[in-house]
């Protein structure tokens, strides 16, 4: 078998005096899902960041295709294949939808591939197409959302980050973003998700983690969770 | 093609300023004159200024800091040595080899000291970018205090009054032109994520650290040839004159004119000198200095009724008949990219 896309070994971070993650471990498969579950403050955003390059880590390695890449830039890596969708959405408010799409491959060298990329992105996202004109500010939270998603996708990431995609949202959105992610997941994008909405994540991710203060206190195979006991009354509400 | 006719633009509007050059100070009272040429001083520091502030959003209240630099380098270099310097070349021509080349310095100095202060302090953010900003002008301007080389407390006098009205309206207008073509560039798309969110830009790949520090050189690097301008337009410096209200007011002119806009800084610029010597008059008839509480008044007026300052972040491209010229210039940048993206691959 080959070496999983992105590895965590025994990582640490601190923010200052807080041990905010206490030696995580897990690796992502190649074409997977995989879901962050957790309560507040276990850690889950923490792991997101430490994976795209935005926070350093005080103990253990990041590895990506293989390499080690903590202490690389989040520049960089984004130019490797991690792309980052930020929690609370983090778009740009008084660019247009279009404007905003296209920062989202700021980086990439093959400028005439990404006219067919937004086609795509719109095609996944039909609103964003009738809204392209529009400053991303006046966009409904979950159009919000969607080009948060989409401008990640614009980057052609071999992984993508998405941080709580539900956040705030209603229920039918979240209904639908969630069928977006597993329509990008089909079409060979991994991706790595972090989600306080346990039930909904376990049922989209094939493989699921488990974060409490810091810790990984339960994983495995997400159906395997989801009939878990123990899981279900402490993270589903049964 | 479109280089091209960028490059004529250019050219005509400096033609253009040199060519007023000598009829412009016939035209008007010498009072008059110098507060035009304070204005178009003032238009390259609140253009510049609004690259940092408007643009990429980084407070810095430190610009009559790099002012005070360039101001102070291109000054000493003159006085010390160039205006003794003759390199052969027609009467006219020397001052203005000798001119260039001063004020070049300047700007470097300023640009070169931009990237020291702003490599470390670009980290922080809002206010404690400002506090550190702030902290830096003063530490210029004491320093500058006690070197007595350039005069120290005493001022810097017999600079030679170089500055005429075609530098200072060429080199205003070469400002707006440079801040609108970064801004009409990837690089300027980049700019405005940092500004509108800086976790965000970073996601989607841009280096944050370096477009900040970069906007902040450019921004010093302008500030530094304005005050080369200043110094050899007054033919006296003194490190009072760059205390921090002139960074105020330099803020000022970019807070009103709406930060972001290249057009609202150039107009608030205009504005704001015009006024302070309008309101004159006034001191005449009250016999009390209530001039700059007017100034202030006014100020808190315009912010009161005009939030977003006279522009928000709109340019004049923006408005009405302008607006055919917009759309070129996007045409215009359309063709230009593909040819070039073409021939890389």
């Amino acid at each position: 078998m080959s070496a999983p896309l992105l590895e965590f070994r025994d990582v640490n971070v601190h923010y200052g005096a807080i041990h905010a993650l206490k030696g995580i471990s897990f690796s992502v498969e190649q074409g997977k899902i995989l879901a962050l579950v957790g309560a507040n403050g276990a850690g889950k955003s923490t792991t997101l960041r430490a994976a795209s390059g935005m926070l350093p880590i005080s103990k253990g390695g990041v590895y990506f295709e293989g390499r080690k890449i903590d202490g690389t830039r989040a520049d960089r890596l984004v130019s490797m294949g991690i792309s980052h969708a930020p929690e609370g959405r983090g778009i740009f408010a008084n660019m247009t939808v279009e404007e905003n799409l296209t920062l989202g491959a700021f980086l990439r060298k093959d400028k005439s591939a990404i006219a067919p990329d937004l086609e795509r992105v719109f095609e996944l996202f039909p609103r964003l197409k009738e809204r392209i004109w529009q400053n991303a500010g006046t966009l409904s939270g979950g159009e919000q959302q969607m080009l948060a998603i989409g401008r990640a996708l614009m980057a052609r990431p071999k992984i993508l980050l998405l941080d709580e995609p539900s956040l705030g949202l209603a229920p039918q959105i979240i209904e639908k973003i969630f069928e977006i992610i597993v329509k990008v997941n089909e079409t060979g994008t991994t991706v790595l998700l972090v989600e306080q909405n346990a039930l909904l994540a376990l049922e989209v991710a094939h493989y699921a983690l488990v974060l409490e203060t810091g810790k990984v206190v339960a994983q495995g195979p997400s159906r395997k969770l989801l009939e878990s006991e123990e899981i279900r009354k402490a993270y589903l509400g049964d | 093609m479109a280089y091209l006719k960028n490059f004529g633009v250019i050219l005509v509007g400096i033609v253009a300023c040199v060519g007023l050059s000598p009829v412009a100070p016939e035209l008007m009272n010498p009072y008059l004159f110098s507060i035009l040429m304070y204005a178009g001083i003032n238009i390259t520091l609140a253009v510049s200024l609004n690259l940092v502030n408007g643009l990429t959003g980084q407070f810095s209240m430190g610009h009559a800091g790099f002012m005070a630099v360039g101001g102070y380098v291109s000054a000493f270099l003159t006085t010390e040595y160039l205006s003794k310097m003759n390199p052969g070349l027609p009467a006219g021509l020397n001052e203005i080899v000798l001119f260039a080349a001063a004020l070049y310095a300047g700007g470097l100095a300023s640009a070169a000291l931009g990237y020291l202060v702003g490599l470390p302090s670009l980290r922080l953010k809002g206010d404690y970018l400002a506090i550190v900003t702030l902290g830096f002008g003063e530490i210029i301007r004491v320093l500058i205090l006690n070197i007595d080389a350039v005069g120290g407390a005493r001022g810097m006098p017999g600079i030679p009054k170089w500055t005429n009205f075609g530098w200072v309206y060429a080199i205003a207008f070469i400002s707006i032109i440079t801040v609108r073509r970064i801004m009409a560039s990837r690089h300027g798309r980049a700019l405005l994520a940092v500004r509108e969110d800086e976790i965000a830009a970073e996601a989607t790949g841009v280096n944050t650290t370096r477009y900040k520090v970069t906007a902040f050189v450019i921004g010093a690097f302008f500030a530094g040839v304005s005050g080369g301008l200043f110094a050899h337009f007054l033919t006296y410096l003194n490190p009072q004159t760059f205390d921090f209200n002139r960074s105020f007011e330099i803020i000022i002119m970019v807070v009103l004119g709406g930060m972001g806009s290249t057009t609202g800084a150039v107009v608030a610029a205009l504005f704001l000198t015009a006024l302070r010597e309008l309101l004159r008059p006034l001191q005449e008839i009250t016999r009390l200095d209530f001039r700059m509480v007017i100034y202030s008044l006014m100020l808190v007026i315009l912010m009161l009724t005009r939030p977003n300052g006279f522009f928000g972040t709109k340019e004049l491209s923006d408005f009405g008949p302008f607006r055919r010229f917009k759309r070129d210039a996007l045409k215009d940048a359309a063709a230009a990219d593909a040819p070039a993206e073409g021939a890389r691959g």
